[in-house]
């Protein structure tokens, strides 16, 4: 195992974080497979978090175990300042109502429009909240996550991949959260709509103050909107940082990942986009 | 929380809103209908606000926009975040536009109509293809894909044994209970057995085990091969150069067209040992009494009757639980709804033939 200097040990709180997820210790196994053994991450207020890993390294499933989908075997887990392992439903509700979550294939109920979707959460947890103020508010909800007008009353089987990902992120965002969980969100998307899905996500978390949890394959987004990355291997995460940060350890899978050729060409785009 | 104030000092001021804490969506509704209350012209107070999110600034926006209210006491991160949300500004559209009544009426009458249309010459060409793919088998017998066949007889035949052998165990009984309740009123309750034995083999076994097979088997096709048009599995296979028609339809078609005639036989067995089971108990016929009374009445043709008739609806139940299958498009919904269509159809013309069959067969004197 290689050291991990102590600023990137992802079991340290970084100095002027207000945490917002912390989990400790956390194991997840199926059978005998384990998946995730003593893991320890702290998401700061107001940052995008990526999360990389290799295909099956757990991303998604650590995602599944902070909101709830999975309950781990042992290990602590807060968010938002509540405890998340062995709550009831009832306790559970008032959190979710304050995240946002866009899952990899958009996750778009295929009976109801686009426009019905952003509204599911809004009509489950604030009733009273009538049409046409009901239906402006999904319709500003739409155009913030990047849809023409026209993509409202549409079904999710009438829209393109890209489309999807931007009315689950419309859904996402219902209800005001302070959180956002992205599950790989320019997976799939060409270039050029990836890239303009990056800028949506950080115009977005700056001014809605949001703190973004992102998973992502994608080297281009984490160079472009990351404050810091998680990565994720050996069944934990091992460390936590900037890009600079990172390629300073000699961790071989994060000098592949960073270093590879795919790593340096994004990272050559980004900096000549920055000096540009 | 919210502070209203009417100013009625000054009649030309109209009404200020005051709303202290946060403004936000947890009161969107009250905010709403507090404003909805107020005369114009309205002055919306945000001094005493903490917070405000999105919902917040739309329902002040929205005010500003409708009735002309003015806004004072905003701070910056609030001015910016109404100059933001009016950004977002877009004519509200929830769902796609229909015409109404009449013109929807006869529109919706019109598909129905192209869509039967489209449907018989659909079947009538998913016939075809069959029909072709099955030729091709036939003079290529190394594209005959045994396995497939083999597993197919398996999930359609033996396991639909034991819910089979159940199910016209107990009809048996219930025929013979009922039959000899009617019966005994002329004392003819040994007629009993004529009526077990003849409506069993001739009708009831074979229409059972249809209706059992469509439900289990032909709703099972739709929603395998539906499932895997959604997924794309049956393009792969397309373009892999595997014909869709020989890998998926000629296996179910088969199994289902050689498996109905066995299932059919054995339901016939178990709804006579059924019926003879009460026979024995309430009427106190013996088996063997019961077994030389069945060789008597029933026709060696009541059997021939309802064998033939099962390969026929085996076929049309395989047939139309594919086709709907490979009608699916776009979503998971329709999978269910094609699905229900499929079991729908076969077992109305399953309904239909056995009519026709009937007719036939007195007609050739089988009867």
């Amino acid at each position: 195992m290689t050291s991990v200097p102590k600023e990137l040990d992802p079991a340290e709180i970084p100095p002027n974080c207000q945490p917002i997820i912390t989990v400790r210790g956390l194991r997840n196994a199926f059978g005998e497979q384990v998946i995730h053994n003593d893991l320890n991450l702290t998401v700061c207020r107001g940052e995008i978090l990526g999360v990389v890993g290799g295909s099956g390294t757990g991303k998604s499933v650590l995602l599944r175990s902070i909101i709830g989908l999975q309950t781990p075997e042992t290990g602590e887990i807060d968010v938002l300042g509540e405890n998340m392992v062995g709550r009831t439903e009832d306790e559970a509700k008032n959190i979710r109502r304050r995240w946002g979550i866009l899952f990899q294939n958009g996750a778009l109920f295929s009976t109801l429009t686009v426009a019905e979707n952003v509204e599911v959460p809004i009509r489950e947890y604030f009733p009273f909240i009538k049409p046409p103020l009901l239906d402006e508010i999904a319709s500003y909800k739409i155009a913030m996550g990047g849809l023409p007008p026209d993509a409202g009353p549409k079904y999710p089987s009438e829209l393109s991949g890209g489309m999807v990902k931007r009315a689950g992120l419309a859904r996402a965002l219902a209800l005001d959260p302070e959180l956002l969980f992205l599950d790989e969100p320019t997976a799939g998307l060409d270039p050029i709509a990836a890239a303009a899905f990056d800028q949506l996500i950080k115009s977005l978390q700056e001014r809605l103050d949001l703190t973004v949890f992102l998973i992502t394959h994608d080297l281009d987004t984490l160079h472009a909107i990351c404050d810091r990355i998680a990565v994720i291997a050996d069944q934990k995460v091992i460390a936590v940082g900037t890009i600079p940060e990172l390629l300073a350890l000699d961790h071989p899978w994060i000098q592949e990942y960073f270093n590879g050729p795919r790593g340096r060409a994004a990272a050559e785009n980004y900096k000549e986009g920055a000096t540009a | 929380m919210a502070e209203v104030t009417e100013q009625d000092a000054d009649h030309g001021h109209g009404s200020v809103y005051r709303v202290a804490g946060a403004l936000t969506i947890t009161r969107a509704a009250t905010t709403q209908r507090e404003l909805d209350s107020l005369p114009d012209p309205i002055t919306i107070d945000l001094s005493d606000i903490d917070r405000m999110d999105t919902v917040g600034a739309w329902i002040v926006y929205r005010t500003v926009r409708d009735r002309g209210a003015k806004v004072i006491g905003a701070s910056r991160d609030e001015v910016s975040l109404l100059k933001q949300v009016g950004e977002f500004d877009a004519p509200a559209r929830v769902v796609p536009d229909e015409p109404h009544n009449f013109i929807a009426g006869v529109r919706e009458l019109g598909e129905w109509v192209v869509d039967a249309g489209r449907t018989l010459i659909g079947l009538l060409g998913f016939f075809g293809a069959t029909l072709i793919a099955f030729a091709a088998v036939i003079r290529r017998p190394r594209r005959f894909r045994l396995n497939a066949v083999v597993q197919r007889f398996d999930v359609v035949g033996v396991r639909a044994l034991g819910i089979i052998g159940l199910m016209s165990f107990l009809i048996g009984i219930v025929i013979a209970q009922q039959g000899s309740v009617q019966l005994a009123q002329f004392g003819a309750e040994v007629y009993t057995i004529n009526l077990i034995g003849r409506i069993t083999v001739r009708e009831l076994g074979t229409l059972m085990t249809a209706i059992m097979v469509a439900g289990r088997s032909g709703s099972a096709f739709a929603a395998q091969l539906g499932t895997m048009k959604i997924t794309e599995e049956i393009d792969a296979m397309r373009t892999i150069g595997v014909s869709p028609v020989e890998a998926l339809v000629i296996p179910r078609i088969l199994s289902a067209v050689v498996m109905m005639p066995l299932l059919a036989f054995w339901s016939m067995l178990t709804a006579l040992i059924g019926g003879g089971i009460f026979v024995w108990l309430s009427l106190s016929i013996p088996p063997l009494a019961y077994i030389q009374h069945l060789h008597d009445v029933i026709p060696i043709t009541d059997m021939w009757v309802g064998i033939i008739k099962a390969p026929v609806f085996g076929f049309i139940i395989a047939l139309a639980g594919c086709f709907q299958g490979m009608l699916v498009q776009g979503n998971s919904e329709e999978v269910g709804s094609r699905t229900t269509t499929a079991v729908v159809q076969s077992i109305f013309l399953v309904i239909v033939l056995d009519a026709v069959f009937a007719v036939f067969f007195s007609s050739i004197g089988w009867v």
